[in-house]
């Protein structure tokens, strides 16, 4: 214990310090001027920062503290959270990067690690927000359970379609994921049970009673509705977090990373290919369900066009630029892609431009994206 | 005195190449045995069939008393067969430990529970491989085993080789196929590597080892015994130093007088 090299916390406490402060701004700023100023200076700090090695410093006492920097990471998403505490506006925007996060941490079990491509994540998404739409008009159906069950559906739907090519070698699965992809907005369009193209009304979640569709009110503050919604994403997104964070640091994520650089030596290693792979399928798929499902209670509202194959691009391009296989990274960049072309109204036209671009900038200068992958590290600060 | 391994009359066609053309050969326990032939010969086909990576289209395969003929690559391991690469191929982005832990797979626990929830069950495991795996690279070069959380890109390629062969041994597999070890080092390296090679057998008396080499100095100093392959057929089998002086040999090395 004694020969263990120290790495302090600071840094990495001041760089998140820094972030949320900065993120709240963000959030709160409204004149587009004020906007296009503060993401200017952010590029400039990040930059600046890497010049300097600052990054460096900031990655390693990370690491180092990882699970301390968890926890501090979820206090300053409540703090976030309540100083907005009654905006609609900015708590709904706040709820979207939680949930695409769940869904993009299962889109990195499934790519990230065992190398399977899925261009359907919009749509696995979409099964998940559809079974909560059915469900949850059904009386005395338990909305939780609900949220399991989209997840349920969403691996269920996923390991049909796979099953058959995960055997096959190469980006079979891939194309069949974009087939689904463009057949699943079809089959809800013709589909006059699930509303046809006009969609479905959602109703809110309800936990014992608590309705999650009524403002609340504490001591004489008002509190957004929204906030129940919040507090629920905000555990999912830890759950999920912490089950995928483990996976890669266990022998099924060393697994998936063998069969993913080298399906032959692999096999010569005894690792069962197909298990491997479809295992991660069906987490990466179940994880994109739930978080499908409680969004949409969110929105209360789903119809065919907000699950189209755009919107899995839009997933796929957070885990090119958040850099395959970080979970830390691809939160960071749900950020970057969800608030984004939000705030900046200007641009909200040119977003899949703005995609595009950016993410072709990330393949051609930083191909592993903008925080690429260490190397597995079994615990945080483990050393033998 | 028992074959550990036994081809009989192995066949593998490519098209109109007969990669293997009735092939047979034996390998006693706790020998050394050495594969040569020229390019093509069907050496690498030969390791390729046993390990489950092509079916063969006839013919036989025998494993400690188990026919293992055409059985996948997943239960050739199992059943106690690893082997290294002609071009290495370890997983250049992980770390050193990664790369050997794959080569343990039958030895861990994959379970969901025990690896997800149960995390100081799991610390348990991982730290008593950890060390295996620390002393069985030790043997090798006990500068790499200072750095098992490097990424192998990183590294040359005689200690990529090192790292390959630690993968493939330590499971402690009964037979290890050795894919020319050689390929892409210095004399030197190659000599030092040797010294390894034998060091591990020396300590473990239950390992055989087949090698195939084209460095002829390696073959001599290293293996028990020869067999050579020419078109798919074994053309001669003995020591070293019989086969080096039979003239069947040197016409397929350096054709006819």
């Amino acid at each position: 214990m004694e020969k263990k090299e120290l790495v302090k916390l600071w840094p990495a406490l001041v760089a998140l310090t820094i972030g949320a402060a900065y993120v709240t701004a963000l959030l709160a700023a409204e004149r587009q001027q004020m906007i296009i100023t503060l993401l200017v200076l952010g590029i400039a700090a990040a930059v600046g920062a890497a010049w300097f090695g600052i990054w460096d410093a900031v990655s390693r006492s990370f690491s180092e503290h990882e699970t301390s920097m968890g926890i501090f990471t979820l206090a300053a998403t409540i703090a976030v959270a309540a100083y907005f505490h009654d905006n609609h506006f900015v708590l709904l925007l706040v709820i979207t990067v939680l949930l695409y996060s769940v869904a993009t941490l299962g889109l990195n079990v499934q790519f990230g690690y065992a190398g399977v491509l899925n261009f359907a994540g919009a749509s696995f998404f979409g099964i998940g927000a559809y079974t909560s739409a059915v469900l949850n008009s059904q009386p005395g159906f338990p909305h939780l359970l609900v949220l399991l069950i989209g997840g349920f559906f969403a691996a269920l739907a996923g390991s049909i379609l796979l099953l058959p090519v995960l055997r096959t070698r190469g980006h079979y699965a891939a194309v069949v994921t974009i087939a689904f992809a463009l057949l699943f907005k079809t089959f809800l369009e013709v589909n006059d049970v699930l509303g046809g193209p006009q969609g479905m009304q959602v109703k809110g979640m309800n936990i014992l009673g608590w309705s999650f569709n009524d403002n609340i009110e504490i001591g004489g503050v008002s509190l957004s509705f929204y906030m129940n919604y919040f507090v629920l994403s905000l555990m999912l997104l830890a759950c999920a977090f912490v089950l995928v964070r483990r996976l890669e640091r266990s022998w099924i994520g060393l697994n998936l990373d063998a069969l993913r650089l080298d399906e032959t030596a692999a096999s010569c290693f005894g690792i069962d290919i197909v298990r491997w792979k479809i295992t991660a399928f069906l987490i990466g798929n179940f994880l994109i369900g739930i978080a499908g499902a409680l969004f949409g209670m969110v929105g209360g509202f789903v119809a065919p066009n907000n699950y189209t194959f755009a919107d899995s691009l839009i997933l796929v391009s957070i885990l090119l630029l958040g850099g395959i296989g970080n979970s830390w990274g691809l939160m960071v960049a749900t950020i970057i892609v969800v608030v984004v072309p939000e705030k900046l109204q200007t641009i909200q036209e040119y977003r899949f431009l703005l995609y595009a671009a950016m993410v072709i900038a990330v393949l051609l200068f930083r191909p592993e994206g903008l925080l690429p992958r260490p190397v597995r590290q079994y615990f945080p600060g483990w050393r033998p | 005195m028992s074959a550990l391994l036994e081809a009989r009359g192995l066949m593998k066609h490519f098209g109109g190449v007969r990669a293997l053309d009735g092939l047979d050969i034996g390998v006693t326990r706790n020998e050394i045995l050495g594969l040569i032939g020229p390019n093509g010969s069907g050496k690498t086909t030969f390791f390729n069939v046993v390990t489950g990576i092509y079916a063969a289209d006839a013919g036989q395969v025998i494993f400690d008393a188990t026919e293992i003929t055409n059985a996948s690559a997943r239960s050739v391991y199992q059943a106690g067969i690893s082997r290294t690469f002609q071009r290495s191929r370890l997983s250049l982005p992980l770390s050193i430990f990664d790369n050997i832990m794959i080569g343990n797979h039958k030895r861990l626990n994959h379970g969901l529970w025990f690896n997800l929830i149960d995390r100081s069950k799991f610390k348990r495991e991982l730290e008593r491989n950890y060390h295996d795996a620390r002393a069985l690279l030790e043997v090798f070069e006990p500068g790499l085993a200072e750095r098992m959380f490097e990424p192998v890109a990183g590294l040359p390629m005689i200690d990529r080789r090192r790292i390959e062969i630690c993968r493939a041994l330590i499971s402690a597999p009964k037979l290890l196929l050795l894919d020319e070890p050689s390929a892409g080092m210095t004399h030197d390296e190659t000599a030092e590597l040797m010294d390894d090679i034998l060091l591990v057998r020396a300590r473990n008396e239950n390992l055989t080892i087949i090698i195939v080499e084209h460095e002829m100095g390696v073959i001599e100093r290293i293996t028990d015994r020869c067999v050579v392959l020419n078109f798919g057929r074994k053309i001669a089998e003995g020591p070293y130093r019989a086969i080096a002086a039979d003239a069947q040999v040197q016409e397929a090395y350096l054709g006819a007088a």
